[in-house]
């Protein structure tokens, strides 16, 4: 066939760089209502759960089992049930039903009546859900701090940067399992240089991750992942009960933690069951409430190409983020990973969660060039920054960063790589050479960087652990060597481990160590005149508004 | 040292297995799956017959190998004989071609087999490290994803992951049977560096996802590895 001119120049359009599939619902290529997604029910007998969502408890596989002990309000499901979904879905949105009474039937929906009260939601509508149902008063925002060599010093300047710019949580990886306690300790030491009260984590393998946790070397810990077929549970050699044990060793420990769930997973790996993603991450979000953990990630996260490939797949992901904060707990709500290759797509995705204000927006904002990006690439990057910015100014609404002049940058990033290179020649680690410090200053990606012998540097890892190392002999060399406030913030966040009130919902602390969560500070929103609103927050307001490249029309020179 | 007597502790455990058994109830991990204890093979109503392929031929049951000086690389279900080439088109043959080459540019001897029980990369490599002398294999799934994992790690953690198949060229392969290789030698390799391609998700996750699903039909439960004669 002849091509037309303007088929073939809307053919080299970035969106094309995109996969989209048909709907596939035998293999879970459905967003939401599939076609053999169960219908609601429910029976009680004296006080138990007999039938949910038309099956019998005698056939309920284990996670059916676990939510149907664990994560419903049993005095109320009955009446919830009943309850026309429209008229519950309706409640969300209505200024005049409160967030408390909205909780008091959302605590009692079984995945499939829950599923059903999201599809009666269109996006707008979604948006607005968000807005009442955060549990936390203000929105904020979660990086990631990674670069793929690893490299320690230049983990130190980007986390004390992003701290900086306003990120409250920070999550690093790894590209070698091995290099994991560096990481951890170097985005630990740069975070509180930037600003103390940042919270920190590091997402590997987790019988590592507890353990980096034990060691004071993390502050949280996200990436404890749950499905929703006990297949992939299986697989991965876990069940539900596995996974609530987990999240009690770190609440035994004082670290605030929260689990990692979302659309397309399920079918990622192969086990969907035939159901829809919003019907499978229902079960997600009702195991992470039974298991009494204080908060999810989700909104599809790493899987995020597989509901962006079928229809209705973006307004599933923010219906997902909806009824995890309907289930009353934090939202970390996903905008984390590479999505798409068109830049009006991209910010596409970042919509509902932004204009909704979620707990975390991104649950990872790439605070480097996306090159350096460990977790393969963010929806948004350092390159964006300045985007997001305008973006927070032109519709007064948060985004959870602000703009930073390049002086304090500097400044900062300089100071945090100093301090590590205290850190790691006090701890006989592999020495941090001045030309080191001053490369991670100015670095933008690790190309920036010196090289560094990443053999030994692993070995000097594992040999740190070997040798017992804790946080407090990070406090120590950082006392002992010229950095007394950046030792006294990571003290504060071991004794913030001991009295533990972060671990109550939705917390990130200021820079002063109070925490600000849910149960001190909860969202009021119902309506017009109510609930945060970034233009009437001064301190943050008068940050946004004043970008650094705009011109004084007043004194302007013309 | 104090005298046991062997059947006043016999008694015992069995009397406290007695009442365990009263405590809990065994986990039944559904009726369609199986546990890890499970004999009975179950083959997926999904998968499809196996083709014949003169350079990838299975020779029986993979028996444990007690020589230090091999590495194990372990493929998936649907591995030469089902697909036959990963997601961005590099074919089979040369992905164990380079592999192979490259553990046996370190002086080792490579030995294919086939899982058949898992489509996880990294279960894969685990029945891979458990057949192989030297304690090392590589896992590889027929869409690309690659892992060189130990004996003695945790199955979900690992010496080096590549998770991102997009990125992985014929190059790739060839240093990660390389440093398997020194692995299994004893020696730490510098690892294979790490390629980011940032838009791979948008263009090749659902595509992926369509393979793995295709390899996770030609799952068989309970199916033990599959010794592969591999000639080029």
């Amino acid at each position: 066939m002849k091509r037309q001119k303007r088929f073939e120049a809307l053919k080299k359009r970035p969106i094309h760089k995109d996969t989209f599939v048909d709907e596939w619902p035998d293999e879970g290529f459905v967003a939401m209502m599939g076609p053999n997604d169960p219908k609601p029910s429910i029976k009680v007998e004296n006080g138990v759960i007999t039938e949910m969502d038309g099956k019998k408890r005698e056939d309920f596989d284990l996670i059916d089992l676990y939510i149907a002990k664990y994560a419903i309000n049993i005095d109320n499901v009955e009446k919830v049930m009943a309850t026309d979904s429209t008229k519950i879905a309706r409640m969300l949105v209505d200024p005049n039903v409160s967030r408390d009474e909205v909780l008091k039937y959302t605590s009692a929906l079984t995945p499939a009546k829950a599923e059903e009260v999201i599809s009666k939601l269109d996006f707008g509508e979604m948006i607005m859900g968000v807005k009442k149902m955060r549990p936390r008063y203000k929105p904020a925002n979660q990086c990631h701090v990674t670069n793929t060599v690893d490299n320690p010093v230049e983990i130190a300047a980007d986390a004390a940067e992003a701290a900086l710019r306003g990120f409250p949580e920070q999550e690093t990886t790894t590209a070698v399992a091995r290099y994991a306690p560096f990481n951890a300790i170097s985005i630990l030491v740069g975070s509180q240089t930037g600003r103390p009260g940042v919270l920190t984590q590091c997402s590997v393998e987790e019988a590592t991750e507890l353990q980096l946790g034990m060691r004071g070397f993390t502050a949280y810990a996200e990436t404890i992942s749950v499905y929703g077929t006990d297949r992939v549970f299986t697989d991965g050699d876990d069940t539900p009960w596995s996974k609530g044990f987990l999240a009690s060793c770190y609440a035994s420990r004082g670290l605030k933690m929260r689990f990692t769930s979302g659309a397309g997973s399920e079918v990622l790996m192969g086990y969907p069951e035939g159901k829809s993603m919003l019907y499978l991450e229902a079960r997600c979000i009702l195991l992470t409430k039974g298991s009494g953990v204080q908060g999810l990630q989700n909104g599809a996260v790493s899987c995020i190409s597989m509901p962006g490939a079928v229809p209705n797949g973006l307004r599933e992901v923010l219906g997902e983020n909806l009824l995890c904060m309907m289930c009353d707990i934090e939202c970390a709500s996903g905008c984390d990973q590479t999505f798409s290759a068109s830049d009006m797509r991209r910010t596409e995705r970042f919509m509902g969660q932004f204009i909704g204000g979620t707990d975390y927006i991104c649950s990872g904002y790439a605070a480097e060039d996306n090159y350096d990006n460990t977790f393969a690439g963010s929806n948004t990057d350092v390159n964006d920054y300045d985007d997001m910015y305008v973006m927070e100014r032109d519709l007064g609404q948060n985004y959870g960063i602000h703009p930073v002049s390049e002086e304090d940058v500097i400044k900062i990033r300089n100071k945090a790589a100093k301090a590590l290179q205290a850190v790691f020649d006090a701890l006989g680690l592999p020495k941090i050479t001045d030309e080191e410090v001053e490369a991670a200053t100015y670095a933008n990606t690790h190309d920036d960087m010196p090289k560094r012998d990443m053999v030994a540097d692993m070995k000097a890892a594992q040999n740190m652990m070997d040798r017992g190392i804790t946080a407090i002999d990070l406090i120590k060399a950082l006392a002992d060597n010229g950095y007394p406030e950046v030792a006294q913030a990571t003290l504060d966040l071991q004794k913030q481990k001991v009295c533990g009130d972060y671990l109550q919902t939705s917390s990130i602390f200021d820079s002063k160590w109070n925490v600000n969560s849910a149960v001190n500070n909860p969202n009021t929103y119902q309506g017009p005149g109510t609930g945060y609103r970034l233009y009437e927050d001064k301190d943050e307001w008068k940050k946004i508004k004043a970008l650094p490249w705009a011109l004084d029309p007043e004194h302007l020179k013309l | 040292m104090a005298d046991i007597d062997e059947n006043l502790v016999r008694q015992i455990v069995q009397e406290v297995l007695a009442q365990t058994k009263n405590v809990d109830t065994p986990i039944d991990f559904g009726k369609n799956s199986s546990t890890a204890t499970a004999t009975k093979q179950q083959a997926n109503s999904k998968a499809v017959p196996e083709k014949k392929v003169d350079w990838f031929q299975p020779v029986g049951e993979a028996k444990p190998g007690y020589s230090k000086d091999e590495v194990v690389i372990a493929v998936g279900p649907a591995f030469a004989t089902v697909l036959d080439k990963t997601m961005t088109g590099v074919p089979h043959r040369e992905v164990l071609r380079q592999v192979i080459a490259g553990i046996e540019e370190e002086g080792l001897k490579a030995r294919v087999v086939k899982v058949y029980r898992t489509s996880d990369v990294g279960f894969m490599a685990v029945q891979g490290d458990h057949l192989s002398g030297s304690g090392i294999a590589v896992g590889i799934q027929s869409k690309g994803t690659a892992i060189i994992h130990q004996k003695d790690e945790d199955p979900l953690s690992n010496l080096e992951l590549f998770p991102q198949a997009p990125v992985l060229t014929p190059e790739t392969f060839r240093a990660i049977g390389k440093n398997a290789a020194m692995y299994a030698k004893g020696e730490t390799p510098e690892p294979v560096p790490a390629v980011n391609d940032a838009l791979a998700r948008a263009h090749y996750q659902a595509i992926a996802a369509i393979m793995h699903i295709r390899e996770t039909h030609q799952v068989v439960v309970g199916k033990p590895e599959e010794e592969i004669k591999v000639t080029f």
